[in-house]
């Protein structure tokens, strides 16, 4: 269960907008105004396949302040679990999918005085409705976006026409390399750093910024994908007494709602703390996924965010 | 007569170097100065030499303050007569400043709060400020009635510099106007005012 409540979309608009991503553009079913959202939010989007139940997280790329329809971006990814395979072959125009949401836990920093965005394929996303909110406020704003080829890249020309040299591209296929060490090196005080793409480019990002002296707090990154899978095992729940198993595919969290067990969550990527759960034994090491719990707290193996941790021994005791 | 845990009251964490930072802001006062010799001692000389220091050395002789200097070295350090002129000296610092630079403040309440205050103005993050509180628990103080300040606050409770009302100071604290609340004490019966003691030595 999500804080937010479910809102029932109705599909008005599929566009390919490049070889592996589809725009969606979705109104709210019963033809109500939605909730205005802020740069860099997205929504959490239920998909019912048989009795298999997936949620994903997409960010919203629109106008902020545009309350007719959200608009996300899928990418059909090679090792999908069925979320975007789903996304890409079932939905069409008139589907219906629900949602939660919007939540933002990748904000622009409103006091920073220059932005630094950095996107990777898919990452670009976010960065869509940030720009939109910068570029409004006019505030000073570049974006890197590295893209394997213009074609694979989404809406790269889009980009380059509405903000013209706030934007440069660099394609693999043509070996262009973001200059990010050159970037960071020569930024005003006050500049922050937004990155989202690739784990190993966010990695990298944060860990360059870090080392060219930029402080924790103007290193901000979104991660988003499928939860890391790993060995199946079953989850003992403590207070009602069940046991359920969790494949080598499935988040507990996902498990759990598959048995229609209410856990709450809220972002599903292991950044907003709300699904964390208290252990009550475990037979095995906790893999943690997360990046919410402090290195105390993971040491301690008393907590587990559920919707990205894992354990790789046979049996987990949760206090649910 | 304070009221704790009000969220607001600033905690300060202690000075933690950053080794990776190109350039060290480093902002104190004579109490101050101790944490920063500390922290300076922790770190190699590399870290000094990337370090800069302004000391508000208000209420200090020149003597000490030469020895307060001598012993920062290899950091460079400059003297100034007050907070308000060390502030203006880090204002212009800021201007120019590029991301890999680091600011630290240690002593008194109201100097800390300053720094980040200015640090604020430029779009520092305050969380990005390091700091350690040394010395006097003296208070900069706002009246919420007429807006006015109180600076150097060691009582509670004490007398508006501005308008005159007698103002119960609280842990209530702005950051973006760098100073703890102060509320009228005898707003409902005039006159009743409790006896006022050195809260803040």
């Amino acid at each position: 269960m999500s804080i937010s409540p479910v809102r029932r979309m109705r599909v008005a608009e599929v566009e390919r907008v490049a070889s592996r991503i589809k725009r969606f553009r979705l109104v709210d079913a019963a033809g109500h105004d939605l909730p205005a959202f802020s740069g860099g939010a997205h929504v959490v989007v239920g998909m019912k396949k048989g009795d298999h139940l997936l949620r994903n997280a997409y960010s919203l790329m629109g106008a902020p302040g545009d309350t007719s329809s959200y608009q996300i971006s899928v990418l059909r990814t090679e090792d999908s679990r069925g979320g975007s395979a789903f996304m890409h072959e079932e939905v069409e125009v008139g589907s219906e999918i629900e949602i939660t949401g919007p939540v933002n836990l990748f904000p622009i920093a409103k006091m920073g005085r220059r932005h630094i965005l950095l996107a990777g394929g898919i990452g670009i996303t976010p960065f869509m409705s940030m720009m939109h909110e910068l570029s409004a406020q006019g505030a000073d704003f570049e974006l890197h976006y590295g893209v394997r080829s213009f074609e694979q890249g989404a809406y790269c020309d889009h980009l380059k026409a509405q903000y013209g040299d706030r934007v440069r591209l660099y394609q693999s296929d043509k070996g262009e390399k973001l200059p990010l060490e050159r970037i960071l090196e020569d930024q005003p005080l006050g500049s922050h750093m937004y990155v989202c793409g690739p784990k190993p480019m966010i990695d990298w990002a944060l860990n360059l910024g870090r080392t060219v002296g930029w402080p924790e707090e103007a290193l901000h990154s979104e991660r988003f994908g499928a939860p890391a899978a790993g060995t199946p095992f079953v989850i003992k729940l403590a207070r009602s007494q069940r046991e359920i198993r969790v494949g080598p595919h499935q988040s507990i969290l996902e498990a759990l709602e598959q048995n229609g067990i209410d856990a709450p969550y809220l972002c599903r990527g292991g950044a907003c703390g709300q699904c964390e759960t208290a252990v009550v034994a475990c037979d095995g090491p906790l893999q943690h996924n997360d990046h919410y719990l402090t290195d105390d707290e993971r040491r301690s193996e008393k907590k587990i965010m559920i919707c990205v941790s894992r354990t790789s021994g046979s049996s987990l005791t949760l206090d649910l | 007569m304070l009221v704790s845990g009000i969220k607001s009251r600033p905690q300060y964490a202690g000075l933690e170097p950053d080794i990776f930072a190109k350039l060290n802001l480093i902002i104190c006062d004579r109490d101050g100065s101790d944490a920063v010799i500390e922290m300076l001692r922790r770190t190699d000389g590399e870290f000094a030499a990337r370090s800069s220091v302004l000391l508000c050395a208000e209420g200090t002789e020149w003597s000490e303050i030469n020895l307060i200097i001598e012993g920062m070295k290899p950091a460079s350090a400059a003297p100034f007569p007050n907070l308000p002129a060390t502030i203006a000296r880090l204002k212009e610092l800021l201007a120019t400043a590029k991301m890999g630079t680091r600011i630290y403040a240690a002593g008194s309440e109201p100097l800390i709060g300053s720094v980040i205050q200015a640090a604020m103005d430029f779009g520092v993050d305050y969380k990005s400020v390091k700091t350690e509180h040394r010395g006097s628990l003296k208070r900069r103080v706002q009246c919420v009635h007429c807006k006015g300040f109180t600076e150097n606050v060691t009582t509670n409770p004490v007398k508006c510099a501005s308008c005159g009302l007698t103002l119960l100071v609280r842990d209530h604290y702005s950051r973006r106007l760098a100073a703890f609340q102060g509320v009228c004490i005898d707003a409902e019966v005039p006159g009743e005012i409790p006896e006022t003691t050195v809260e803040f030595p």
